[in-house]
């Protein structure tokens, strides 16, 4: 089992704490003019997504986390697992509800996604920066409604809601920012 | 179905974002304008100490003994010589060897020289650094205070900065309703948790230990706003290289001053005792033993000089990386340091 000092603690580092793993965010050094040091740490739970505080004495160890990141691309969905395969051992894995969180909304099969596993089993999953989905129903617009900012929901082939210009219409490719869930334009193609 | 087998070994590591920097970055971390404030601060301190009539001294880096403080890290290096090999410690600070010039009867003495410390590096910790001590014979701590008020507004430019003094027991008591002289372990480790410290009953700390994280994660921020706070006479069992007064609440004659939460300086009505002062040493270094930490030498020559008849006197050291910071309004000690231990 790796262990990690306080010395060694900085911002990505990924540890164990009660039993989940934890990326450390921030890490401050902190010293009386004389006594006791403390390292106080803002981590976020790789789990939950939560971001606690945490104070430790310096020079005290953790235990490292087995996180790592890959890519890996998106296969299918068997109704309750979604399936990833790494693209040069082409090994397979499955991950959860849970794991696939909010990337659910945007990704469609074949989409590379940046997956981090903990012990060897996918953890979270993040979808690319951007996504091309067809619209599959939104309102035909175009009655000069303006208001709500010009634009008008429209809702996705993976079942994402964004807000579209009124020009854009049902069957159409758009172009989405999946870290602001925005549109960003028409796309000619997947 | 996860089928994780032994892919681990290709798959794909994520550069860490902050490993671009570590390339052969040669330039200096602070902009030249702070670099200029750092050569004018210098300037003013030892114009400052000109006219106090202070003499500037050197003494050694390289110590053959090393303090014994269990909370500080001594950097350890060897020489090479008749004899043999010996080990030689980086100073942590020039007290000792300061204190033995006061002995040899120097009258009042600063110097400005870089220490080190093993294992400090943050916002507001490096592990090279620059600070500025002077010890003053025949004086205490009160009236030290006084003349490291005076320095800081004549080095800061701001000769209406206010300053106060708080004892520790009285910050205690105000901000916290604990009398730090008798609260239990238990008691301390529940004023953490109601400061909204939700893992502080993880930790596993002796008396001082809590003291110091109510301190430095409760207490401190709120220290020095708008002007200068001395907080002083300090549980005897911190009282480092301190004389202890005796009364119904011994207190150690140690000060420190806070600016904007800061801590900033350090300073005592210094023991003259040598047997005490050995005495301190010798616990320090039991503690250091059931720590598992190094045990260095200790400094006989320091003791000698004491039990030589050390003059009363009062010393006191200044960071002054984070003066500098506060001048310069830098919130990054990097910001003011030409080149930090990363790429030095």
């Amino acid at each position: 089992m790796a262990f990690y000092s306080t010395n060694e603690f900085k911002g990505g580092l990924k540890i164990m704490l009660d039993g989940d793993p934890y990326t450390i965010v921030e890490n401050e050094f902190v010293k009386p003019g004389k006594g006791q040091a403390f390292n106080r740490v803002r981590v976020r739970n790789l789990k939950t997504g939560r971001t606690v505080e945490k104070t430790f004495k310096s020079g005290d160890t953790v235990e490292a986390a087995d996180v790592h990141d890959t890519e890996m691309q998106y296969l299918y969905n068997d109704g309750e697992e979604w399936h990833f395969m790494h693209q040069e051992t082409f090994e397979q894995m499955t991950a959860n509800a849970p794991a696939v969180g909010e990337a659910a909304k945007w990704i469609k099969d074949n989409d590379i996604c940046k997956v981090t596993l903990w012990n060897g089993a996918p953890l979270s999953v993040e979808p690319p920066n951007f996504v091309v989905l067809e619209i599959t129903e939104t309102d035909p617009g175009l009655k000069g409604d303006t208001s709500g900012g010009g634009g008008k929901p429209a809702t996705l082939e993976t079942g994402a809601v964004v807000r579209v210009p009124l020009f854009v219409q049902t069957g159409e490719l758009i172009k989405v920012d999946t870290r602001t869930g925005e549109y960003v334009s028409r796309a000619k193609d997947a | 179905m996860t089928t994780a087998s032994n892919g681990v070994g290709h798959l794909t590591e994520f550069p860490d974002p902050s490993s671009e920097f570590e390339g052969a970055d040669w330039r200096p971390s602070a902009s030249l304008e702070r670099i200029r404030a750092r050569a004018d601060l210098l300037g003013r301190a030892r114009a400052f100490f000109a006219a106090a009539g202070v003499m500037e001294v050197e003494t050694p880096i390289l110590s053959r003994a090393a303090v014994t403080d269990p909370a500080l890290a001594s950097l350890r290096t060897s020489i090479e010589g008749p004899g043999g090999d010996r080990a030689l410690y980086l100073n942590t600070s020039p007290e000792f060897a300061m204190k033995r010039l006061v002995a040899a009867g120097s009258g009042p003495i600063y110097q400005i020289c870089k220490v080190f410390r093993d294992a400090e590096r943050g916002r507001r910790h490096h592990p090279e650094f620059t600070l500025l001590e002077w010890y003053r014979p025949g004086w205490d701590h009160q009236r030290l205070m006084n003349e490291v008020a005076d320095l800081v507004r004549a080095i800061l430019g701001r000769p209406d900065m206010p300053d106060e003094r708080i004892r520790y027991r009285d910050l205690f008591m105000r901000q916290l309703d604990l009398d730090p002289w008798s609260a239990s372990i238990e008691s301390l480790r529940c004023a953490a948790a109601d400061a909204g410290m939700v893992d502080a009953g993880h930790l596993e700390l002796d008396r001082d230990g809590w003291l110091d994280l109510l301190l430095t994660h409760r207490l401190e921020s709120g220290l020095g706003r708008g002007g200068m706070t001395f907080l002083h006479d300090y549980p005897p069992s911190q009282a480092a290289l301190a004389r202890v007064r005796p009364g119904p609440f011994p207190a150690g004659e140690r000060f420190e001053l806070y600016i904007e939460g800061i801590e900033l300086a350090n300073g005592f009505h210094e023991l003259t005792d040598a047997d005490e002062q050995r005495r301190r040493f010798m616990d320090d270094l039991v503690v250091r033993r059931d720590l598992g930490l190094p045990e260095p030498p200790v400094d006989d020559a320091f003791l000698a000089a004491l039990a030589s008849g050390m003059p009363d006197c009062s010393g006191v050291a200044l960071g002054l990386d984070r003066l500098l910071m506060i001048a310069a309004e830098a919130d990054h000690i990097d910001q003011v340091l030409t080149f930090p231990v990363e790429r030095a």
